[in-house]
């Protein structure tokens, strides 16, 4: 079992619309998305929810003002500046690491795990697809997203699927590690901006720091020839492949406004060029 | 006045917005606190006047004094540490240096490695004051660099904060205590899916907001609907226009593509500060 997972680094650059079209044309496959804080991949394919998980993921500590003899031991230990002169915990700062309660000789904190989103096992027309919605503002989305894919790859190993779609989060951070740790191949997902091209060396850095095999796909390449030239060269420098280029096309947005996987939508120039990739990785 | 630019979803144009306002108000206080990816040194072109090094620490296990009782992998929330026959595992990148392990180890086998989490980058661009959060590539967690760069904001400055997409902890760690909150959208279902979710991080967070509809145009009325009925002012639309994505793409700000915008972004601040 193959695990390709679609990054960026930089939001909107067309990672779900890349990963949705995948979906649609690669048979043998179980879906992910990964990006479990502002899930999006849902929005096209359409889900039919089978099953529902509580994610236990989030924390309450609280310090019982009865039994608190105001020590200051959990203010000292507590690294994170989330215990007030008052003894009030500061639920904003605090990371729920649980030292606090633990180090209590009063024993007067009291922590609860909490849900802090659901994961989904859904069916859709394209095949299995594993999804998951953290609750806004919660933290470890990290945890969730590796637990998206954990359950994936049971699905996938079970079943006996030649391939794991995972579509992932923006950015470098804790999600992005998550979903990106025990790949096979990243896709890097990118625009011809400066912004583009400042993010994507630092996604490359990080998938190269975890040594996973790495291919680019310039998005919107037409918009700026002279970006799409230097997204390139960077590519060369780097030993990384440039996958594909896919024009910019007006079908696209308007797939995403009908909901639907931009190859099934329209034969335009995107969907063409998406099929190139299609063949070009999974025959 | 604290004005953080969110948006549930990525590469709506937070940082266009966010450079625009800033750069056309001037006299402003500018936090790129979106350190996995910041960017919005292109569009302001700061010169960079200090660059400032922030470390964190990870446990480091000195096996001699280790008699593998597992106390630490049991205390720690985020399976950093793993606890094996005779050897002991750190998972840096899961770690959220709290500093349990140490704390529970009865041997004192587990001591503080200092490690690089970021770098603070403070630059100066006209009038306006620029503060940028850079988070060391491997490093998981962004939020600790995000508050050691709000430490640089000054009570009764105007500031401008760019934030991370998404409205998980980065986001969270951006916009809280601000006094007002942009979110930039653009009418798609995605676009407005994650707006939703932006708006409620906003509403627990009891904070004060307004949309702005980008790459405006057919469709607005799915953003506008939702707006109307959360009660929400939708405080400016930028229309699609090739030029905007053009001049986007080269790194210049709005003010910059069409001097129309400077006037505009003036208003929506003194519209801002009045709602």
């Amino acid at each position: 079992m193959e695990e390709i997972v679609i990054l960026s680094g930089k939001g909107g650059t067309g990672k779900t619309t890349l990963t949705a079209s995948l979906s649609a044309l690669i048979e043998d496959k179980v879906i992910a998305d990964c990006d479990v804080d502002a899930p999006d991949l849902h929005l096209l394919l359409n889900p039919e929810i089978k099953e529902e998980k509580e994610f236990k993921g989030g924390y309450r500590v609280k310090i019982e003002k009865e039994r608190c003899v105001e020590c200051g031991l959990c203010r000292q230990l507590c690294r994170f500046g989330a215990i007030s002169e008052d003894f009030i915990i500061d639920d904003f700062l605090c990371e729920g690491c649980g030292l606090c309660f633990n180090a209590c000789p009063q024993k007067a904190i009291k922590m609860d795990i909490e849900t802090a989103g659901y994961i989904y096992l859904s069916k859709t027309k394209y095949g299995e697809f594993i999804h998951a919605q953290l609750f806004p503002g919660e933290e470890n989305s990290g945890r969730l997203s590796s637990e998206v894919k954990n359950l994936a790859r049971d699905i996938g190993i079970r079943e006996n699927k030649k391939y794991i779609i995972i579509d992932g989060p923006p950015g470098i951070g804790c999600p992005v590690i998550a979903s990106l740790s025990g790949a096979d191949l990243a896709i890097i997902v990118t625009e011809p901006t400066q912004s583009g091209i400042s993010d994507l060396a630092r996604i490359v850095q990080l998938t190269q720091f975890f040594k996973i095999e790495t291919k680019i796909v310039i998005n919107k390449y037409d918009i700026n020839f002279e970006m799409t030239e230097k997204i390139e060269e960077y590519g060369k420098r780097k030993g990384v492949e440039i996958l594909s280029k896919i024009p910019f096309c007006e079908d696209v947005i308007e797939a995403l406004k009908n909901k639907m996987p931009v190859v099934e939508y329209s034969k335009g120039p995107a969907s063409a060029e998406i099929l190139n990739i299609k063949k070009k990785i999974f025959g | 006045m604290v004005i953080t630019v969110g948006s549930g979803k990525g590469g709506t144009g937070k940082t266009l917005i966010s450079t625009s306002l800033a750069m056309s108000i001037g006299n402003v206080q500018f936090f790129d606190c979106d350190v996995e990816e910041p960017n919005s040194y292109i569009f302001i072109k700061p010169v960079i006047e200090e660059e400032i090094g922030i470390e964190t620490f990870v446990p480091e296990v000195d096996l001699s004094k280790c008699n593998f009782c597992k106390k630490c992998q049991e205390i720690c929330r985020y399976n950093a540490i793993a606890v094996l026959k005779n050897k002991v595992i750190v998972f840096e990148q899961l770690c959220h240096h709290c500093g349990a392990c140490i704390w529970v180890c009865p041997n004192k086998a587990i001591s503080e490695k200092k490690v690089k989490l970021g770098t603070i980058r403070k630059g100066k661009s006209d009038s306006i004051e620029f503060f940028e959060g850079r988070l060391e590539v491997g490093q998981a967690t962004s939020p600790p660099l995000i508050r050691e760069l709000k430490k640089y904001i000054e009570k009764g400055k105007d500031v401008i904060i760019d934030s991370a997409p998404g409205v998980a902890c980065p986001f969270v760690n951006a916009v809280y205590g601000s006094d007002f909150v942009i979110l930039v959208t653009e009418p798609t279902p995605f676009g407005l899916y994650d707006l939703k979710l932006a708006v409620e991080v906003c509403e627990n967070l009891n904070l004060k907001k307004g949309v702005i509809i980008n790459r405006s145009g057919k469709g607005d009325n799915l953003i506008e609907d939702f707006c109307r009925e959360k009660n929400i002012p939708v405080i400016l639309k930028i229309p699609f226009r090739r030029e905007i994505a053009e001049g986007y793409s080269k790194g210049l700000s709005l003010p910059e593509i069409d001097p129309q915008y400077k006037m505009e972004f003036k208003t929506l601040f003194e519209k801002i500060k009045n709602l």
